[in-house]
């Protein structure tokens, strides 16, 4: 899916820690709209994720039989729901949610993924055997299936289901390092580092892990909303965060009976998931194309 | 070449005993006990234990993997647990109605976005490529469910065009196709403009520009031919991704494919059900891989597939 991101960094033939100019590319960035709508997005997301405690007029989960379905006023800004809990606190913390399920199973599976793809690609021989065919193993079954079955058997929790996202997101990060580490390993400033006596992992950290941060940046901006997107369709199958607990994919699937009498019941969840995935889509999409010096792939 | 088949075809064996032993540990230590809900009222130690030697669940885990292997070798893959009706059968009327949701469903998703994809490079940088990418990353960041929900309530409650769930008629295919379609779609367009844009740079298309080619001919041929190769991979994982069911759409509209029926085994503990639905469409999945891979041959005469 995202295996051919290319690079400046390949390109080069400099170590990046020489000649990459994390400011330059920054300041590179921010001239580009796309780039400053996609980060604008995120930390909207993240801000109102963040402020869910001061930002919520009401508690999430505390409801008032005699205010059901309210269409949106000025005390509830968009409306209540089937048991007069308040849509908009519940949006915030259901945010909230979502933002740290998409960030914490991307550091946790992404980072094993980024460990595992380095020694892969450095190390080779045997190291890269096992881990590759683990790799291909995993990446051959129908995931989203086992993720069902590994979910149900373990026990619908908002937890097991992030575990499952986090497995299958490793992979994908171990093919993407691993590429890239296997032509940064040939390069000269890797020769020369090791001439002056570095050690094999002050290489692989100081040297050739910096190659991959582009690449890699997008790819975390991607399965950011592609896990978001995986973790809301657990749980709107029963399987992830299960009620009161605001989450949006939650939300949505209880609110569903509601949909023809209290449209908004379902759109607040709806319209919460849409915008956190979108957001990280563009900014991976936007990165894409500031990062890849071709600017050629899209997905 | 028939080297390189046999060892997948072995691989393909080894991948399912090792699938069908996951899913079997998985139900083995899955909490809950399926005889409990099978027997009214207050069950009786008695009518615990026959039920438990029915089912062959006094065994230890491998024998009763065995037995399901020596069945599976039958052809037989059991009788459900809580109907008691032979799970094959059942598989294969749910995989039927599957097939009829992923057919069409692909068929507007491919057809759709390799126009849309091709359009939009061949425009590049243009707007109406802007709007291509702008839509379609639309297409990809909305939820199945989502969509599944908005067409319910504007065509089948505003309009009352189509019914909203269920399945027999062409009218309850529509919303669960398109539903599918819309994000398949996106992504597929997304992909066949980074192929074709990535094709574009290559160095027969400039040699088949300078020599004069029609504009024309070079897209149609030299591009477009290429460009097709890339989205023959993602087209098939899509095509083994929805043989296995679409879980989501399904229980959106009520539809009784594959993944509604694996999900319903689960949630009632029917180990037999659960292992025949995984079976059938993990199958599937990985046939169609190999598949895929078989037809860069022929599309690609400079792959060449050996046996080692």
């Amino acid at each position: 899916m995202a295996t051919h991101a290319q690079t400046d960094v390949l390109g080069s033939d400099r170590s990046p820690t020489a000649g990459m100019n994390v400011w330059r590319t920054a300041v590179r960035g921010l001239r580009h709209r796309r780039v400053v709508i996609g980060l604008g997005l995120v930390f909207a997301l993240t801000g109102a994720a963040a402020g869910a405690g001061w930002l919520a007029p009401h508690d999430p989960v505390a409801s008032d039989l005699g205010r059901r379905l309210l269409a949106p006023s000025a005390e509830y800004p968009l409306g209540t729901d089937w048991i007069g809990r308040c849509l908009l606190s519940r949006l915030l913390y259901g945010l909230r949610l979502t933002v740290l399920v998409g960030v914490l199973t991307v550091l946790v599976g992404g980072g094993l993924g980024v460990v595992l793809g380095l020694v892969a690609g450095f190390y080779g021989r045997l190291w890269e055997t096992v881990i590759m065919r683990a790799t291909d193993l995993l990446l051959s079954f129908p995931y989203f299936l086992l993720t069902i079955v590994l979910v149900a058997v373990l026990g619908a929790s908002l937890l097991n289901a992030m575990v499952a996202i986090a497995v299958w997101t490793m992979p994908h990060f171990i093919r993407v390092v691993r590429a890239v580490t296997l032509s940064l390993r040939e390069r000269d400033f890797v020769e020369a580092a090791r001439a002056l006596g570095r050690s094999e992992p002050g290489i692989l950290f100081r040297h050739v892990l910096p190659g991959c941060t582009a690449p890699l940046v997008v790819q975390a901006s991607v399965f950011c909303a592609q896990n978001m997107l995986m973790s809301a369709s657990l749980s709107f199958l029963g399987l992830g965060a299960q009620p009161p607990s605001p989450e949006l994919g939650a939300m949505l699937a209880a609110g569903r009976t509601y949909l023809r009498v209290a449209p908004q019941v379902v759109a607040v969840p709806a319209a919460g998931i849409l915008f956190a995935v979108l957001a990280f889509n563009l900014l991976g999409d936007a990165l894409r194309g500031l990062l890849d010096r071709r600017a050629l792939a899209t997905l | 070449m028939i080297l390189y088949l046999v060892r997948r075809l072995g691989g393909v064996v080894f991948l399912l005993l090792g699938i069908t032993f996951v899913v079997f540990c998985m139900m083995y230590w899955a909490p809950g006990d399926v005889t409990l809900m099978l027997v009214p009222n207050v069950p009786s130690t008695e009518q615990i234990g026959a039920l438990r030697r029915e089912f062959g669940l006094d065994q230890p885990l491998l024998v009763r993997y065995a037995r399901f292997l020596a069945q599976l070798a039958q052809g037989d893959l059991g009788t459900s647990w809580i109907d008691r009706r032979p799970v094959l059968p059942e598989v294969l009327n749910a995989l039927g109605y599957t097939l009829r949701l992923a057919a069409s469903a692909l068929t507007l998703s491919v057809v759709l976005g390799v126009a849309a994809g091709a359009v939009s490079a061949l425009r590049s940088r243009s707007l109406v490529d802007e709007t291509v990418m702008m839509v379609t990353l639309f297409g990809i960041s909305t939820p199945v469910f989502v969509t599944g929900l908005l067409l319910i309530y504007f065509l089948s409650f505003r309009l009352g065009w189509f019914p909203t769930s269920g399945a027999g008629t062409w009218r309850h295919l529509v919303l669960p196709s398109v539903t599918l379609a819309s994000f398949l779609l996106a992504y597929n367009a997304r992909m066949m403009r980074s192929c074709l844009l990535e094709v574009l740079g290559q160095d027969y298309v400039r040699t088949a520009r300078a020599k004069g080619l029609a504009e024309r001919r070079v897209w149609g041929y030299h591009a477009g031919k290429n460009a097709l190769i890339p989205m023959v991979t993602v087209v098939g994982l899509q095509v083994g991704l929805l043989l296995g069911g679409s879980v989501i759409t399904e229980t959106i509209f009520a539809y009784p494919g594959l993944g509604q029926l694996m999900v319903s085994g689960i949630a009632s503990r029917d180990t037999p059900l659960v292992q025949g639905c995984v079976l059938v469409s993990a199958s599937g999945f990985i046939l169609v891989n190999l598949l895929v891979d078989l037809s860069y041959v022929v599309l690609d005469p400079r792959i060449r597939l050996t046996g080692r």
